[in-house]
């Protein structure tokens, strides 16, 4: 918010919104989701742009609520125009409003998680590091294995934990490896995962997320 | 068909994390195809245009197979092969051992002749069977199952290896690759001359033509093919294309996303048995034609275009999943992202349906498919079916349905929010056990910290 007001946007954030219905779609439920996908498109509908600080649940939006509601032609309609405008808070900033600057400073060294649901669904790979290269003081730090996914996944985290605790294994390494002091990502779900693995290992790098960069002076 | 027991993928992937060598060998050799694939993927600027081509080229085919199957067989016919259909893996396994009872068979790598078991039915039939791939070869001779698609024998380290062709050899050889491969082929080469019957799978059927095309690195397919009396070729429904013109696209893409190669070492297009005056080739060509379950699929629109896989394996190589399970995790010839998706489609989903569920959506298998199967909308659809057909755990249901219950109302919302704070509170103090899924995320990772004030609570003041 603070991002998008400096850049001269007005915002609001229904208060009425809650989830986007992702959890229990991707997990097969489709009829407890379907609500879901209702009710957003109500709060929404009147909006020039919806930004979503998550690509995950912009992805939602976009790609996938057009399949979850593909036998209700209607709502399917209203699901594809709220989908064209809505975005990723990155993919808003540079591809919508042409800014790469958003005025920040952040003295730190950051490797960027380009979060699955957003580089492939949503095709974000340059605008978050765009972003970030303006920002003042801050240094990004390679990330290997960066489009390797951290094993989040939704219920995929708990139905299939020792699956999931590999991958994120891997990403924290490579994390550590990139002498980074911050890991940031378009995604809060990721971060959360990543960040529950660095604070079981004790592990003095923070998550944070790419709008708290932004946001910070 | 008697009903096939459950895959628990779960059990099988901490089975797979636990051994060392195969996490590090599936990690080397994935990263190493990665490595192979990029470089001759990005020369190949309408790459994109190419993959959009072959899926169209597909479709369309998967839309009319009865006319293109037709054609096929009156090519094939033409030309002096015989076509045999059948309904299903019994039905192939029992024409081919009838073809070749009694005789000396070799047979070339095919995932199809897997998934029907063919080998177990010749040697009932009393053939003696010699796998002519040196990876098939190995995995015959430890009597396993192939583990990836591209690479049967991944799993298996070279000292494991050289105990094999030791004692196939019956004399010992050491653990060095040249000299391994070097025994190997002198093994096979003996075989190749004796056999009397030359069995091979089949990339891709041309319909126009008759002609059946057939990818391979190691010559063995072309000795298959040249050597013995007697070829046959054994194919499911969905590997038939219209036009010859196509395979300049599918041979383009193949290879490529396959092994990393711009093209295979060998590629041979065979069109019906030796005619007279031609100095090579069989005598009697056959050519199976089955459906095993594939007309369903065709059938199923949401399902259909997992029937355009080329089995190039790509979707395995980049798959995290798959590479800390491997292949056997899967219980199934088809492993990975594709096989997550087919091996539901063949068993049922009550034996299968883990499966769908063992992946992250990552999305990386539906970007490099070559031939533009997306995979992850297949995943996804599978898993809606399982949750109605077969139903979800009852921690599960109860997890999702309260989480929709209260996502329906922001009032819930809130009053959730303050609850589960106040939750998380009495379970760091020990005063409650964490309930699922939460206790299964606090296996390896912690829940985050609670901010002292929701963000909601903030914004409506």
């Amino acid at each position: 918010m603070t991002v998008l007001r400096r850049l001269g946007v007005s915002v609001d954030v229904p208060i009425a919104q809650t989830c986007c219905g992702q959890v229990a779609f991707n997990d097969g439920f489709w009829d407890e989701a379907r609500p879901l996908a209702r009710r957003h498109l109500d709060i929404f509908e009147h909006a020039d742009a919806v930004v979503a600080p998550s690509g995950s649940c912009a992805a939602m939006v976009r790609e996938f609520y057009p399949m979850l509601l593909r036998d209700e032609p209607a709502l399917m309609e209203r699901a594809q125009a709220v989908g064209h405008r809505t975005y990723e808070l990155s993919q808003f900033l540079v591809d919508v409003l042409g800014a790469d600057d958003a005025g920040a400073r952040f003295p730190h060294r950051v490797a960027y998680h380009p979060a699955c649901h957003g580089l492939r669904a949503l095709g974000l790979r340059e605008q978050p590091l765009r972003l970030l290269g303006k920002v003042r003081d801050l240094e990004v730090r390679r990330l290997g294995g960066a489009e390797e996914c951290c094993g989040f996944g939704g219920m995929f985290a708990v139905k299939f934990e020792s699956l999931s605790s590999a991958m994120l294994d891997s990403k924290i390494r490579a994390i550590e490896g990139s002498g980074a002091d911050y890991v940031t990502a378009t995604d809060a779900s990721c971060l959360m995962h990543i960040g529950g693995g660095l604070s079981r290992r004790a592990s003095p790098i923070r998550p944070i997320h790419l709008a708290e960069i932004l946001a910070a002076q | 068909m008697k009903p096939s027991p459950h895959i628990d993928f779960d059990r099988n992937a901490r089975e797979a994390l636990g051994n060392e060598f195969l996490q590090r060998a599936l990690r080397s050799a994935m990263v190493r195809f990665r490595e192979l694939q990029a470089p001759v993927i990005a020369e190949i600027p309408e790459w994109q245009a190419l993959r959009a081509y072959a899926h169209e080229v597909k479709l369309h085919t998967l839309g009319r197979l009865d006319r293109y199957l037709q054609q096929l067989e009156q090519e094939v016919s033409a030309r002096g092969g015989r076509v045999h259909w059948a309904r299903d893996g019994g039905e192939a396994a029992t024409i081919i051992a009838r073809l070749a009872r009694g005789r000396y068979v070799v047979k070339s790598k095919s995932m199809t002749s897997e998934e029907i078991h063919l080998n177990e039915a010749l040697e009932r039939a009393g053939c003696e069977v010699t796998e002519g791939d040196l990876g098939e070869y190995l995995i015959q001779l430890a009597g396993e199952a192939p583990s990836h698609i591209i690479a049967p024998v991944v799993h298996r380290s070279k000292e494991s290896i050289a105990e094999l062709l030791s004692a196939a050899a019956g004399t010992p050889l050491p653990a060095e690759p040249e000299v391994l491969t070097a025994a190997a082929r002198r093994l096979l080469r003996q075989r190749f001359l004796r056999a009397d019957v030359g069995i091979t799978g089949v990339n891709f059927a041309v319909a126009e033509t008759g002609t059946i095309v057939v990818v391979e690195n190691e010559g063995n397919i072309r000795l298959t093919t040249s050597l013995p009396r007697i070829h046959i070729a054994l194919m499911g429904i969905e590997k038939v294309i219209p036009r010859v013109a196509d395979l300049a696209v599918f041979l383009t893409l193949l290879p490529r996303a396959a092994t990393g190669q711009r093209m295979s070492s060998y590629v041979s297009f065979i069109t019906g048995p030796r005619r007279p005056g031609e100095a090579d080739g069989p005598e009697e060509f056959h050519l199976v034609i089955m459906d095993n379950g594939r007309a369903r699929i065709q059938a199923d629109a949401e399902m259909r275009e997992s029937l355009a896989c080329i089995r190039c394996g790509a979707c395995l190589d980049v798959c995290p999943v798959f590479e800390r399970t491997g292949g056997h995790a899967y219980e199934s010839e088809y492993s990975g992202p594709i096989g997550a998706v087919i091996t539901p489609l063949y068993r049922g989903l009550r034996a299968a349906g883990d499966l769908p569920f063992a992946s992250s959506l990552c999305g990386a298998c539906g970007e490099v498919c070559p031939v533009k199967i997306d995979l992850p909308r297949l995943l996804l659809e599978l898993r809606a079916r399982v949750v109605r057909e077969r139903g979800a755990s009852w921690s599960e249901r109860i997890f999702v349905r309260a989480w929709t219950w209260v996502m329906t109302r922001p009032a819930r919302l809130g009053f959730a929010a303050r609850a589960a704070r106040m939750l998380q509170r009495l379970v760091r103090r020990r005063l409650l056990p964490l309930p699922y899924p939460f206790s299964r995320w606090t296996v390896s990772r912690d829940l985050p910290v609670p901010p002292a004030r929701a963000f909601r609570d903030g914004w409506s003041k």
